[in-house]
């Protein structure tokens, strides 16, 4: 569509006093904006100043929480880990009741285990989101809009570690519930069914590591401000380093392989542990010092770099 | 007030920022001029508390801008037009800015109508134009109804109807007495919208200086004369240290003498005057030979055309 040119336009190279006027009474149309009001009506500038006061965490929060649920694809790609969780666990449920092992023998020996196959995927899904929500905003510059009205930038982190980790926590919950759920449900045809109460302690520790796999993300979006070097980073060095370390001789990777991420996390998302996993308790202390210390790191970065 | 103190960025060797001193004071619009690479965007970025800078300082209102409670209802700022993810709303991109420093949404419908987006303010901002990231970025400075607005290159993408808003809206905003700090690296865009100018080149400060003193500058010491009986006037004109030079049979281009002294000498010999035209540079002109020596990357031929 061409824009007619208003009268409006033709006052440009007057500097009179009367030009607004003009754009007021001739609304110029922008291609797709509204017409642009005049400014010479300043009560439209100038509105009643809000309450004063400080930046607060809480506010900062409150910022995080409208950014992370105004991008689509956010919630979608959550929806679409929670998803992967159930019906993975559901096909892998299926299969495994047909007598077929789909990984290894040891996975079989336990229907919960078996239902929350999923979590395989969801976890890289999941990790994803969280470089994303800090990654996306490095890629615009929107960062640097974020860090200057909130002052400490440290509030951005903290809250941000606090919108993503309780909107995974909420959703990876379910999520883990209702594939151990429908897992057993499938599984239900062939052996007995383990109830859902007896295994909250791996409910909780799948969604405590989903969770921290999420502030993982974060931290490397933070860390790496480039969302393919953070993807590449959590995916190459978290998911699938490990396994190619498994690669290497016991004798070298058994002092070091069972404190890496996602081997100190497989402690704590399954009932049977192997000799040569860590136990419950040092799974979570290990887990959660990763988490907490790359979190830290990506602090102390953000503090001493320009933005 | 905005006030730069030997303010100083060195990247490694190069010194983007150097030993810049200014203060830009409220009630006027003051423009940021420099070539591309001058140090404008590093400056602006210091004044943010975004960069830390290698020494000196940079305040708004007497205080580093992190260090006040509610930084946007202190200082207004567009950095990057384009720093919006492009999923979200300018509706939800603005509320979030807003509630960090406690602005209600009430002040998001307003400025966004101030700027005209009101109409496309639930769409995606992805699939604005440049113009309408800027109105979206400005209207992002104007949230906290600040004392300072600072923009940088805002007029970058804007059309001619655009452009006269924008300076209208400046103006309003300092008659208001607000501080308005806005940089280009177009010294034609700036003439009709700034009252001070300060002029940088190679992190460097080259001019501090008011408007009319800058006009002051661009007059030129030549006069161009047209008349009835040329010869009769040059002869009249010649005298010692006048330098008549020849541009075409009835025009000369003379130096040395006033056009007020022409004019009488020409009554006195009673010759018609056809024109008498003060050399006049444009102020573009004069910016462009006074950051010459400190244009980063040029072409050969307008630097000749500069000097």
């Amino acid at each position: 569509m061409i824009t007619p040119l208003s009268p409006a336009s033709k006052a440009i190279p007057t500097e009179s006093q009367t030009a607004p006027t003009l754009l007021k009474d001739n609304p110029m149309t922008t291609i797709t904006a509204s017409p642009t009001p005049s400014v010479q009506d300043s009560s439209v500038i100038k509105t009643k100043r809000s309450s004063t006061g400080k930046v607060r965490t809480r506010n900062v929060i409150q910022s995080e929480w409208i950014k992370f649920w105004s991008v689509r694809s956010n919630y979608l790609t959550l929806l679409a880990a929670g998803f992967a969780t159930v019906a993975f666990g559901m096909i892998f449920s299926a299969v495994a009741s047909d007598g077929q092992a789909p990984g290894p023998a040891a996975f079989l020996t336990n229907p919960v285990d078996v239902a929350l196959g999923g979590v395989g995927l969801a976890e890289m899904i999941i990790g994803v989101v969280g470089v994303m929500v800090v990654a996306s905003e490095y890629s615009t510059g929107l960062i640097r809009t974020s860090f200057a009205t909130v002052g400490r930038r440290g509030r951005v982190i903290r809250a941000k570690v606090a919108v993503v980790g309780s909107s995974v926590f909420a959703v990876a919950g379910v999520a883990v519930t209702a594939a151990v759920i429908a897992g057993q449900a499938v599984y239900a045809g062939t052996e007995a069914t383990v109830p859902v109460t007896d295994v909250l302690d791996v409910i909780f520790g799948t969604t405590y590591y989903l969770t921290g796999i999420a502030l993982i993300g974060v931290a490397l979006g933070f860390i790496l401000r480039s969302t393919a070097a953070g993807i590449g980073t959590l995916v190459g060095a978290v998911f699938i380093g490990p396994n190619l370390l498994n690669l290497l001789p016991d004798s070298i990777t058994d002092y070091f392989l069972k404190y890496l991420p996602s081997e100190a996390g497989s402690a704590i998302l399954t009932q049977v542990t192997t000799p040569d996993q860590l136990s419950l308790g040092a799974g979570y202390l290990v887990f959660t010092a990763w988490v907490v210390g790359l979190l830290a790191c990506a602090g102390a970065l953000v503090q001493r770099r320009d933005a | 007030m905005i006030q730069v103190t030997d303010l100083t960025k060195a990247y490694g060797e190069t010194l983007a920022v150097d030993q810049l001193n200014f203060t830009i004071k409220p009630g006027i619009v003051t423009g940021f001029l420099g070539p591309n690479g001058a140090g404008k965007s590093t400056t602006m970025r210091m004044i943010l508390g975004l960069d830390a800078p290698t020494s000196g300082s940079a305040t708004v209102g007497g205080r580093p801008l992190a260090e006040h409670d509610q930084p946007l209802k202190s200082l207004g700022f567009l950095l990057e037009a384009g720093a919006v993810h492009p999923t979200r709303s300018a509706h939800d991109h603005l509320r979030a800015l807003a509630v960090t420093n406690g602005i209600s949404t009430a002040r998001v419908d307003h400025v966004l109508q101030l700027v005209g987006l009101s109409e496309v303010a639930k769409r995606r901002s992805g699939g604005f134009s440049l113009g309408m990231g800027q109105r979206l970025g400005i209207a992002a400075a104007l949230l906290g109804d600040p004392e300072v607005v600072m923009l940088d290159e805002p007029v970058n993408g804007l059309d001619p109807e655009g452009i006269l808003w924008i300076r209208h809206l400046l103006q309003n905003l300092a008659n208001e007495g607000r501080t308005v700090f806005v940089s280009s690296h177009l010294m034609s865009e700036m003439e009709l919208m700034a009252e001070h100018f300060v002029i940088i080149g190679q992190g460097r400060l080259i001019q501090d200086i008011s408007a009319p003193d800058l006009r002051a500058m661009a007059a030129g010491d030549s006069t161009t004369v047209r008349a009835d009986r040329l010869d009769d006037l040059v002869g009249l004109m010649q005298n010692d240290g006048v330098e008549i030079t020849s541009t075409d049979r009835s025009t000369v281009s003379v130096k040395g003498v006033t056009p007020d002294q022409i004019g009488r000498l020409a009554r006195d010999g009673g010759i018609a005057l056809h024109s008498l035209v003060p050399e006049q540079r444009s102020l573009e002109d004069v910016f462009m030979s006074l950051t010459a020596d400190s244009v980063q990357y040029h072409g050969s031929a307008p630097l000749e055309m500069a000097a």
